[in-house]
């Protein structure tokens, strides 16, 4: 005999919350007609839902279990820090960039840096430069980490994201050696980096590399011919190489379709023509392609951070241009000029011409552009940012089209989006 | 496969369209092609599909408000920064609209990746997308007042509370009642 659960009253629903305050018309000819006609159901997926990776609301129309269309709702993480950029001088405004895309804060840093030395024509020493390859690549291992944790938490495979995020601590642990930051780093600045690497960072790096490949290949011994990640995964949400380009997805998700494009090998930065390595591509642009690009990407960016801590060439970290850079603090008790740059840099800033750059960079979801128009003062007329998760998930919608409900959270987790970047 | 000759964009668009190239800006190695309004989506075309130019790819949309006092062709700017794939280069180009009536014709037909960065614009900057299939606020509320990339938005701050001018601020702060 079943007891106690027949006898509970159903509480009353308030009259208040049983309307809802829109009207299908809104959504004609956002969704299908049969929607409009009550054939098809309307859901919302998020915005607190695990598996949309940060508040992203999915609104589904389904007939089934099947996706009709997906209209996907964004701007619930919107701090408007383009804004405020604009009442901030160019070096106050590098700690914004990082809270943008948290998971990968060097690449925000390295695409602002850029721009403002574009704009202002900072030059950058030789030593910054290999030790932003080298943030940079980290950048990329610790992003793909997570990302590669919480796909395959989202697909059910549990103790990746264990295996993941316990590697990805030796990363954070670098970054703070760096910056004195684990997340939000803001170590790469307009004219090289904050600081010198200190003197634990290298033995640490060489640590992390010994130990890293073997972790890797953990991965792949749980994933990569697991009979049931490849049936999760493979022939699920298919990007085709020109949907993709018009789509503008870029990054490992387009490589994964097949098209040979990374920015760190067409239009380098930052010096990275020098370092010898591959790019992965996919053949078939679905889900479990997208996965193994990344799986390749880890010991590509391996391989960069190799060949760059091998020879970091001597000499300053930070361009010595006094109009631009602050003087270090140690020369501020010997030199009256010192203090004047120290005064002038730290209260107003250094000015940029009027005019505009725009400088697009490899981040590890893909192009992260920087679009920056000076004034000819010292703060900026308008920044703005290029993000790929922004991008990547208006194309969500035609990507999940026609497939199953319970593939679009693999969808959404291989695109690899990151809701902090998507709305700035 | 014999990829054809690059053109030069400056020259080609020249050619093809002598009304529509209103000036071109050379800074730090960009080129700026300052374009009519009216022919942007012809141009765009043009620029994606014409042997020795292929610009596939649409990287970015961009908007500038020159509020207050501009000495430019119009009060807002928008920028189209195109990318060939193919040739590996960029290309921007930009088009001035005037303060009253900020509408350019949308791309959304040429490249997919326009929905979503015009919507973004209309959000911020307010400026109207002739013919866009869906065109309704992306990362504010719908029910938003005002367009906050426009330089006359206000930042918006709090009044730092110190003890002499903390009773002054309490009394307009909305608190949570009992």
């Amino acid at each position: 005999m079943v007891t106690g659960i027949q006898n509970i009253e159903p509480t009353a629903i308030p009259d208040s919350m049983k309307q809802w305050e829109g009207s299908l018309e809104q959504l004609r000819g956002l969704v299908s007609e049969r929607a409009l006609t009550g054939e098809t159901m309307l859901l919302n997926m998020g915005p607190h839902h695990p598996s949309t990776h940060g508040v992203l609301r999915l609104l589904l129309e389904l007939d089934g279990e099947q996706i009709v269309t997906c209209l996907p709702d964004v701007g619930y993480l919107h701090t408007g820090i383009e804004k405020s950029i604009e009442s901030r001088t160019y070096e106050k405004a590098v700690p914004l960039t990082d809270r943008m895309d948290y998971l990968a804060p060097m690449s925000n840093n390295l695409v602002f840096a850029l721009a403002v030395e574009k704009l202002t024509g900072l030059d950058v020493p030789e030593r910054a430069q290999v030790i932003r390859v080298i943030c940079a690549e980290l950048t990329r291992i610790n992003s793909h980490l997570v990302w590669l944790g919480t796909h395959a938490l989202d697909m059910g495979a549990m103790s990746v994201f264990l295996y993941c995020f316990r590697e990805r601590e030796y990363i954070l642990d670098m970054y703070e050696m760096l910056g004195g930051q684990r997340l939000m780093s803001s170590y790469i600045r307009p004219g090289g980096v904050w600081r010198d690497i200190p003197e634990e960072f290298l033995p640490a790096l060489q640590r992390f590399i010994d130990y890293f490949p073997a972790k890797v290949d953990d991965y792949e011994k749980l994933l990569t011919n697991n009979p049931l990640w490849i049936d999760r995964t493979q022939g699920i949400g298919v990007i085709e190489p020109e949907e993709g380009i018009s789509l503008g997805v870029s990054g490992p998700s387009l490589r994964a379709s097949g098209v040979n494009w990374d920015i760190r090998k067409s239009q380098p930065y930052s010096g990275y023509e020098k370092y010898d390595f591959n790019v992965p591509l996919g053949q078939h642009g679905d889900v479990y392609d997208r996965f193994y690009v990344r799986i390749l990407e880890l010991r590509e960016s391996l391989k960069i951070i190799k060949q760059a801590m091998k020879n970091i060439p001597a000499g300053p970290f930070r361009s010595t241009n006094r109009k631009f850079v602050p003087p270090p603090r140690a020369e501020l008790g010997r030199s009256m000029e010192a203090v004047i740059h120290h005064f002038k840099l730290w209260t107003e800033g250094y000015n940029a011409p009027d005019e505009e750059v725009y400088v697009a960079i490899e981040s590890p979801r893909g192009e992260i552009g920087c679009y920056l128009h000076g004034t000819g003062g010292n703060k900026p007329r308008r920044v703005h940012f290029k993000t790929p998760s922004f991008v990547h998930i208006s194309a969500l919608g035609k990507i999940a089209e026609g497939h199953m409900i319970a593939d679009l959270v693999g969808i959404i987790g291989s695109v690899d989006i990151v809701l902090g970047d998507s709305d700035r | 496969m014999q990829i054809p000759k690059a053109l030069d964009p400056v020259e080609a668009v020249k050619g093809k369209f002598p009304e529509a190239v209103l000036d071109v800006v050379q800074f730090r190695d960009e080129t700026t092609l300052v374009i009519h309004p009216k022919e942007i989506v012809n141009v765009c075309r043009y620029l994606r599909d014409t042997n020795g130019l292929i610009y596939n790819f649409m990287s970015d949309i961009s908007s500038v408000d020159y509020y207050p006092d501009y000495n430019r062709p119009g009060r807002f700017g928008v920028c189209y920064h195109l990318l060939s794939m193919l040739y590996n280069r960029r290309v921007r180009l930009k088009v001035y609209l005037p303060e009253d009536e900020p509408i350019v014709p949308t791309v959304t037909s040429v490249w997919q990746v326009a929905n979503w960065l015009e919507r973004e614009i209309y959000d911020m900057m307010g400026i109207i997308f002739e013919g866009h299939p869906d065109l309704r606020r992306v990362l504010l509320p719908e029910d938003w007042d005002g367009h906050p990339a426009r330089r006359n938005a206000p930042l918006g701050y709090e009044t730092v509370m110190f003890s002499f001018n903390s009773d002054e601020i309490s009394k307009h702060k909305p608190f949570a009642k009992e």
